[in-house]
């Protein structure tokens, strides 16, 4: 039995644990997967509004596990359309939030770099050290990176694997927020307690059109944003959300 | 606890670890030495949940002259024909990492400065939450004297505790502070006969110790981070830590203490 991904219901949260802490929560081939497979079960679960992935207090993802890879790894292109481990996310259309208490490092950052609303601890750390190793990231955060922060400060850490603070994380726009270290998951699942307050619908919607900002050019995504935003007049949870302001009370959400 | 060290002296009894540097020779001058012992004694007053508070001080006629100029001309020396000391990356590895664990470690630290107090010493007074000092203690930033810039926070502790005037003053004037001036000025918050110093310092670390020790190092995160914060931030910043406070025994103790019109029995949990 693997117990090194720990899930758990909180009301409409679907909370899942990386619990290694013998290690700095590094993703193993069979953690990583086991991780993915809770991803895609709360993604699926019609009962779950949002999702929090956390870690450990040292750590929140480590990098791949080296060993493993230096038995395991093979010499062989990649095959057409085959992308990072965490682009399972596109399918998840709730969103993810990141709880980070520690060390983010390598593969574990990138798995940040996929989630929607990262809350960072004080302590938190995040590092690439990949090119280090050898290689280079191979999970998405080239590309995150360079489109969040730009060419030059994404070389930097990339080429360098510097480690950076939740400070320096918040200033270049890759965390929403830092808090204490003790606060850090209560606050997460407060946000998380938030969005299922609000219409799964709504939340989905926006989502979607903001992940498309990184992805299409601006006509296309301002004509993305506009159908979305008409779709959701079509919506029962609009009508309610209207009403409920009009009638100063709050709202209650079908996701319909 | 055994005394390892050699540039200090350490003693810890009744959750009080004082820190005696203690290289009367060369009026306690900071060198690499003294960083690497000041640096682990830190780190062991940080990690001992018996350590309440800790108190920085020195023996002899000097509180700490400041860097060691003689290593700095061994050093220069010893790298004849290479780069002169890489003081750059000496202020980066031994340093600063001191002064950042001085700020950072969630237990009060109070200088008793006794005696002399110049260049990194005045840093590492800056660098500590609570500043008394002895009548005969003399200031001076020195820095300028061998030409050098002032380090080990000194640039900014000084701003934040005398303004940007007062701190001008003392960087570009290289002035002697008399202990009287260093309380007018707000370097130290009093200065006391120096046979008086040690009790006075055993009377602070008392009512430190009577304190919760908890509240006391997320008060003390909450003071530094309110230099950088807006008031937005540290608002939301202060309700974030007295969520954490509000969790502990001793804040449950202190209310019960309150409404039982009795001393609180802090236990620091």
């Amino acid at each position: 039995m693997n117990n090194s991904i720990v899930t758990e219901k909180d009301g409409q949260i679907g909370l899942i644990r990386i619990n290694r802490p013998e290690t700095l929560n590094t993703l193993d081939q069979r953690t990583t997967a086991s991780l993915c497979a809770a991803l895609e079960t709360f993604g699926a679960d019609q009962d779950v509004r949002c999702l929090l992935v956390t870690g450990h207090e040292r750590a929140f993802a480590g990098d791949a596990d080296v060993p493993e890879l230096v038995r395991t790894a093979t010499v062989e292109p990649a095959s057409a359309g085959q992308t990072g481990t965490w682009e399972m996310l596109r399918g998840v259309h709730k969103p993810v939030l990141a709880a980070v208490n520690g060390y983010a490092l390598g593969l574990g950052w990138e798995l940040v770099l996929a989630c929607d609303i990262v809350i960072a601890s004080e302590s938190a750390r995040f590092g690439l050290p990949q090119v280090g190793l050898g290689i280079m990231p191979g999970h998405g955060a080239t590309q995150r990176l360079a489109r969040t922060i730009g060419r030059a400060r994404t070389l930097d850490l990339v080429l360098t694997g510097r480690m950076i603070s939740a400070r320096e994380a918040l200033d270049l726009g890759l965390v929403s927020r830092v808090v204490p270290a003790e606060n850090c998951l209560a606050e997460t699942r407060n946000i998380g307690r938030e969005l299922c307050r609000r219409s799964p619908l709504a939340l989905r919607m926006a989502k979607q059109s903001v992940v498309a900002a990184q992805e299409t050019a601006l006509p296309s995504g301002l004509a993305l944003e506009h159908s979305l935003y008409r779709l959701l007049f079509s919506t029962d949870d609009q009508k309610e959300g209207m009403r409920a302001f009009i009638e100063k009370r709050p709202p209650v959400f079908m996701g319909r | 606890m055994a005394n390892s060290f050699s540039t200090l002296a350490i003693d810890s009894r009744e959750g009080v670890l004082k820190i005696t540097l203690d290289r009367p020779d060369g009026f306690n001058a900071f060198n690499s030495e003294m960083g690497v012992e000041l640096s682990a004694a830190l780190r062991m007053a940080q990690r001992d949940d018996a350590v309440r508070c800790v108190v920085l001080t020195g023996r002899g006629p000097a509180f700490c002259s400041g860097q060691d100029i003689r290593d700095l001309r061994a050093a220069a020396e010893a790298a004849a024909g290479g780069p002169a000391l890489e003081l750059g990356a000496y202020v980066r590895d031994t340093v600063n990492p001191i002064v950042l664990r001085m700020r950072t470690m969630e237990k009060p630290i109070v200088a008793a400065v006794n005696g002399v107090a110049a260049g990194v010493g005045i840093s590492f007074a800056l660098a500590s939450d609570l500043r008394i000092c002895a009548a005969s203690a003399r200031f001076r930033l020195g820095f300028a004297q061998v030409g050098l810039v002032p380090d080990g926070g000194a640039t900014q502790t000084l701003i934040q505790q005398l303004g940007y005037a007062r701190a001008s003053e003392l960087c570009l004037l290289n002035e002697d502070i008399s202990a009287a001036q260093a309380v007018e000025m707000g370097l130290v918050s009093r200065a006391v006969r120096d046979e008086e110093l040690e009790n006075a310092t055993r009377k602070l670390t008392e009512q430190l110790k009577a304190q919760p020790a908890r509240a006391l190092g997320l008060a003390k995160r909450a003071l530094r981070a309110a230099w950088t914060n807006t008031l937005e931030e540290q608002l939301a910043y202060e309700a974030w830590l007295q969520a954490t406070a509000s969790q502990t025994i001793d804040h449950i103790e202190g209310v019960a203490a309150f409404l039982e019109k009795r001393p609180p029995a802090f236990t620091g949990k």
